[in-house]
């Protein structure tokens, strides 16, 4: 379990992270968005002990990191953004070393074996660091975290360098791992912290921007009714046509996809649903429906919307409850 | 601390230092030992011991300019500062790494005295005081060498730094000869490490003197920790 409370960082007087507060329970996957130098690493580096913060606190397990490092330390596996890996020792050698170094109790050679047959490097154990590919050194700083077993677990970028086949299998992994750890992960892929984890934080300017579940955080945003519509029929009419549609707010040509066929973006009032209304004009008129979408945000729209620009703040649900409360 | 230093010792093999330093340091004191005990024909080694004193500050450079600079420069060192170990721990490891090598390199000095003494009678009381000598300054020499090589990224850097650093100390005398004041010429004196050292080459041994090299390796060994502790906080 992890609890951070106020998390401050300061550089001289620039803010690299500003007041951060959110908890992590077990078997709980936390995923960490933010663009690049919002401060995802800094937090990390806080939560590890590497940094000392400035104000605020974070507990590892109910342990203090600056009160009792050692003791929190050891209750975590971290995978840092550029995996600490020794380049001169083969797989195996590396992970004995780090089993040492964390003073580990489990046996041995099973918990290696185990450790590298999860990660996938068994078939590597024996080669030089230095000789491997970015998504294998990436997969032996994953296994390099896991070691002793520690029941939190914060990975930053961990699929960097891997190709989408590793990808897939270390996010299964991670998922699996999420079901018994308290883990944090940071990705700029959002599709992979959208399949894997089962609340978001935005980090932003070093300050949480949003932090909700992945499905809240793209309904929160998108508050209008928004659909996409493929015609395919002469633009101007249709535009008039649909103009004429009650209670439409918007309409909008978008680029001609094929010939004399258009994506069209319709907004309409809330609550309104006029998916039938289009199909009754179209058809009307001998046009052609191609496509028809919904336009809710994607987690990719949020984190533009979010991230753009100054920046806007989300309220979370609990926020919000708080608030009518 | 075990894991850091075994690690350590590993590195110092693989990455081909360990034979460069023992390469050197060898043929070196094998030099000034022909030069100065087989050639003359004698068993008095002082000569030999006096001249390895410049060998060490040439040569302890090279064992620590890796040990925290690489670290750094192969951002390994996160791994290291955020595992369950304490930060005295993790210089301890390091330092007891280089002055294992170190040792490994002195104890030719004791095959020297044994090829002595089948050609005559060697005194070994004044050998293992030499030995002790050689060691306790080199102890205190790699703790110098450490804290430099943990301020900056540049293995080269450490090294030329952790030299001229040395060679100062080295030639304190000469500097605390050439100041006027009184007082600090006095001050710089007491803190000769040559002096020191020249003294038990001539056969006379004390405490006072253990204790000084035991307090600088101390002193500077604590000053590193300090610097992790600094750029923690900073």
């Amino acid at each position: 379990m992890i609890e951070v409370r106020n998390l401050t960082k300061h550089y001289g007087d620039k803010h690299a992270v500003n007041n951060i507060s959110f908890t992590v329970e077990d078997g709980e996957i936390l995923g960490f968005l933010g663009p690049n130098g919002a401060g995802k690493s800094t937090t990390m580096n806080m939560l590890t002990g590497y940094i000392s913060s400035t104000s605020g606190q974070a507990l590892i397990n109910g342990v203090d990191i600056l009160e009792d490092p050692i003791k929190a330390k050891s209750y975590i596996g971290y995978l840092p953004e550029l995996p600490p890996l020794y380049v001169d020792m083969t797989v195996k050698s590396y992970l004995n070393y780090v089993y040492d170094l964390k003073k580990c109790k489990l046996p041995r050679r099973a918990h290696l074996n185990e450790v590298m047959a999860l990660t996938k490097v068994s078939d590597v154990a024996d080669r030089l660091i230095k000789n491997l590919s970015k998504g294998y050194r990436q997969r032996v700083g994953l296994a390099q975290a896991l070691i002793g077993n520690p029941p939190v677990l914060i990975l930053d970028e961990p699929t960097v360098g891997m190709d989408p086949r590793q990808i897939q299998e270390i996010l299964s992994l991670i998922k699996k791992l999420g079901k018994n750890h308290s883990v944090i992960l940071s990705s700029h892929i959002l599709s992979e912290i959208q399949a894997t984890c089962d609340r978001i934080i935005i980090i932003n300017k070093g300050v949480v921007a949003a932090h909700d579940t992945t499905d809240n955080l793209s309904k929160n945003i998108s508050t209008d009714h928004r659909v996409i519509a493929r015609i395919e029929g002469p633009r101007e009419e249709i535009i008039k046509a649909i103009r004429n549609i009650e209670g439409i707010k918007y309409v909008r040509a978008d680029m001609e996809r094929e010939a004399g066929v258009y994506e069209y973006e319709i907004e309409a009032a809330p609550d309104q649903d006029i998916r039938r209304d289009l199909f009754d004009i179209v058809t009307e008129h001998h046009w052609y429906l191609l496509g028809l979408r919904s336009a809710e945000l994607t987690l990719e729209d949020v984190f533009l919307k979010i991230t753009m620009g100054e920046g806007i703040i989300v309220p979370s649900a609990e926020d919000k409850k708080g608030a009518k409360a | 601390m075990g894991a850091i230093y075994r690690r350590e010792v590993g590195a110092f093999f693989t990455s081909s230092i360990a034979y460069i330093f023992l390469c050197v340091f060898w043929l070196i004191s094998g030099f000034f030992f022909v030069q100065s005990c087989l050639y003359y024909a004698t068993t008095d080694m002082s000569g030999m011991f006096q001249s390895l004193f410049l060998v060490i500050v040439i040569l302890i450079p090279l064992l620590t300019m890796r040990l925290f600079s690489e670290e750094k420069k192969q951002k390994t060192e996160q791994g290291l500062l955020t595992a369950p170990v304490s930060l005295g721990g993790i210089v301890m490891g390091k330092y007891f790494a280089a002055l294992t090598l170190y040792t490994i390199g002195l104890l030719m000095t004791f095959v020297y005295a044994m090829i002595l003494s089948a050609y005559g009678v060697v005194e070994w009381g004044i050998v293992f005081a030499n030995f002790l000598a050689l060691f306790l300054m080199g102890g205190a020499f790699i703790a110098v060498g450490l804290l430099i090589s943990a301020l900056t990224e540049n293995q080269i850097a450490a090294a030329v730094a952790s030299f001229v650093v040395l060679m100062l100390l080295f030639m304190l005398d000469n500097i605390a000869a050439l100041i006027p004041v009184q007082w600090i010429s006095t001050a710089l004196g007491y803190l000769s490490f040559r002096n020191r050292y020249y003294a038990i080459t001539y056969g006379l041994f004390n405490v006072s003197t253990v204790l000084f090299y035991v307090s600088v390796a101390a002193i500077f060994n604590y000053l590193t920790v300090r610097v992790f502790e600094r750029r923690r906080w900073s």
